[in-house]
Formats: structure tokens, sequence, C-alpha cells
């Protein structure tokens, strides 16, 4: 028992974990990388997408909302559990529109990355082409719901970090939606801000910030550069803000 | 190598060539290349149909009745396919008309649009008919490997096709991958 008093073992690898911290905070904190979208340190978890699934005991658990145990066995790099993510990941790009050459987060997008990650050479699935509602009505910041990927770091980033509640999601299965908290429905009719964190967490091209999309050029990005497993380990959503302090 | 030269053929359906171009930019090594392969069908050639062909790039998805013949005799012929980009692969560009009706886009391109003289939609029978969507070429048939980037490196061209004249299968994982 006291050998495994707070530590867990990823793939052989026996890790430390503090009270509290889930499989992902302790495997982040330890520098072995668990595959993941819908996570962000510093957010509530939501587990809704499904990448960081490790096999604990025996049994399929989402790394970023189960508690680390001490003892725990977990398998995170197995050929089943890569397979099941390749699949999600495709699934995840033949649901929206991600056509890659046409986007501005080219090079800077997660879905990308995972895929890259995951050596992903094709779709597979059969494409949905959806329509979904593009949102351009703010000044500084844009909403093509045709890239959404439905993670909801944007919803909790505006509720717990920003202290506003501009984003929501709406419907349930195929029809769920992000939506915005207005009467109008309307980015330009709510009160999120250029610098929220809201407005600049987003994964993929869904949440944009004007006139930023080229800064920098297309091969100089963070993915055209870097596995996103080399990377996710220094990610921290900032302090909670005071209301309206922008 | 083998003694024969390895017979390639290369289309474009609804691409831009530039993955053609990339193919052309592995410069001098094209020179050394050529030594083992012949061109059939394809832009280089000007040879109007496939015949039988060892290796098949297809560049661009399939927007029309005529990108679907081309498609269906290259995999006849080729005993190898290959799709080339991102269009191939995914539709790309020219599938972002997905996300109107067919008829919206060409009211949209021929009769409504800014500037247009003399407004028709276009109908003459010479003309390919276009397909509702614009397709990935593996949704028509079988392929066998998928060259991803807009365009894919020149280098790609060159790791896929160097194993593949020894008759060996490409290790197709060891190159960095790009979509873009």
């Amino acid at each position: 028992m006291a050998n495994n008093e707070h530590t867990i073992t990823i793939d052989g690898t026996e890790i430390h974990f503090k009270a509290g911290q889930t499989i992902m905070d302790a495997a982040l904190s330890a520098k072995i990388y668990i595959p993941h979208l819908c996570h962000y340190p510093g957010l509530t978890p939501s587990g809704n997408c499904r990448l960081c699934v490790v096999e604990l005991n025996g049994k399929d658990v989402t790394a970023c909302t189960t508690q680390a145990q001490p003892g725990q066995q977990i398998r995170n790099q197995t050929p089943e559990l890569n397979a099941a993510r390749m699949a999600i990941t495709q699934m995840l790009f033949v649901e929206g529109n991600h056509i890659c050459p046409s986007c501005e987060k080219s090079g800077n997008c997660k879905l990308q990355a995972m895929g890259y990650y995951l050596g992903m050479r094709d779709e597979h699935y059969p494409q949905f082409n959806p329509r979904r509602e593009m949102d351009a009505s703010h000044p500084a910041v844009l909403l093509d719901r045709s890239r959404c990927i439905l993670c909801d770091l944007c919803v909790r980033a505006s509720r717990e970090i920003d202290g506003k509640n501009v984003f929501a999601i709406a419907g349930r299965g195929i029809h769920a939606h992000l939506i915005v908290n207005t009467v109008s429905g309307k980015l330009g009719d709510s009160d999120i801000a250029v610098d929220d964190v809201a407005a600049n967490i987003c994964p993929v091209g869904a949440i944009l910030i004007k006139e930023k999309g080229y800064v920098a050029p297309i091969g100089r990005r963070i993915y055209d550069q870097h596995m996103i497993s080399d990377v996710a380990f220094d990610e921290h959503v900032p302090e909670h803000k005071e209301h309206g302090n922008d | 190598m083998t003694d024969h030269k390895v017979k390639i053929a290369t289309t474009s359906l609804a691409g831009c060539f530039g993955c053609h171009m990339s193919f052309l930019d592995m410069d001098e090594k094209l020179a050394i290349l050529s030594e083992y392969i012949e061109f059939n069908r394809s832009p280089f050639t000007d040879v109007k149909h496939c015949e039988p062909s060892d290796i098949g790039l297809i560049e661009g998805g399939v927007c029309t009745a005529e990108n679907v013949h081309v498609l269906r005799e290259f995999r006849a012929n080729c005993k190898i396919l290959v799709a080339v980009g991102a269009c191939a692969i995914t539709g790309g560009v020219p599938a972002m008309r997905n996300y109107f009706d067919l008829r919206d886009c060409l009211e949209e391109a021929y009769l409504h649009g800014a500037g247009i003289t003399n407004p028709q939609i276009p109908d003459d029978t010479e003309l390919p008919l276009l397909l509702d969507k614009v397709y990935p070429v593996g949704d028509v048939v079988k392929i066998d490997y998928f060259l991803p980037g807009c365009p894919p490196p020149a280098d790609a061209f060159l790791q896929l096709l160097l194993p593949l004249l020894d008759g060996k299968a490409p290790q197709m994982t060891g190159e960095k991958l790009h979509y873009d």
C-alpha cells in the first residue's frame, strides 16, 4: 500500500498524483500525453469528445473525468484505443465542414493536429456536408458553426473564466448545436470581447478572431512544426477575470 | 527495380492541377524517375484514355458524370489507384458547393451574379452533367493509397512511388502529414 499510495501506472510507467487530480491531470503533470480535444486544464472537465478514453483495470473510462486513485493500472497507447480515437476523429471531420486548405485555422487546429498525431490519411466515412448557420454579426469575433465540434470549451470558458454566459449547446444528438445566449441569438448582441478566453479557446476554426487569420503564415503555425503530443503540457486557462473588467 | 518501365496514369478530376505541379516539383529527381517510369494517360502525355497501367494517380474530387467515367476507367485499368491531394480524398474546396443546392449555385453564377450579361445557364449537350454534390473519389471506387496535402509535397510522391517501383508496399506513416 505504501508503495502505490498516490501513484498510478500508465502503460507501465508509474507516476505520482496529488489528491483530487484526475487521470488526465496526473498524466499531463507527468508529461504523458493522453489524446484530448474537449479538455483544457483549468476548466471543469466535460468528457464529451471521448478521445481521452483509456483502459482502467480492463474498463474504458474518460481520463479527464475519472479521479486518479492509488494503484490504478491504466492502458493508454494501445492499438485498440488508438483505432477508436482514429474513428472518432474521422467522424468529427465528416460531421462538419472541415476543408483544411480553405480554413484560416489550418496549422493551429487541434482537430487537424489530432489527425496528424493518429496518422489519419483519409476521412473514411461519407461526408455529411451539413448546412449550419454562420454568424458574422460581431465586429471582431466570427462564429462559423459548420466547423464546430461541440467540445463546449467556449461554453465553459465563458462561464467559468470570463464571468459571462455567452454560449450554450442546444439540441441533442445529431441536432446538437452551439447557440449564443442573446435574444437575437446573434454574437453581435452578446457581451463577448475579443480578449475573452471563450473567444480564443476554440480548438478548431468555429470561433475566429477577425483580421488575425494570417498573422502567422501557413507552414509556421503550431502544428506545422510540432506534434500535438509534444505541446499539450503547458496549456492552462488564465485565472478567473472580474466580470466586466476588460 | 523491374526490367520494364512502370506505367503510371494520372488525371485531374475536380482539381486545380496543383497536385500535378507538385509532382513536377520533384525537379531533378524526375530525371532519375523517368528511367523507371513511363506515363500513360496523363496531362503530361495527352493520351486520351487510360490503358492497362501499374499505378493511377487521381487528383481532384468527383464533380461531373464525366469524372465518374474517367475514375471508373482508371480503376478498371490501374493495378494500384492513389487518391492524391485534399480534393480527391475529401472533395476539398470544390466540395464547398455542397453546402448549397446545385440550382442555387448555377443561378448565382450564370443568372444573378454581379456583372452578368446575357444571363443563361449553360445546357449544351457536350457539357458534362454536374452531380448533385462533389464526392471524394473513395465514394465511387476503391482507393489503395491516400496522399494527403494541398498539394502533397513532391517528396510525398517519391515516398509513395519508390517502394512501389520495387514492388513493395509503401510505408506511409513516416512522412510529415499535412492536410493544407
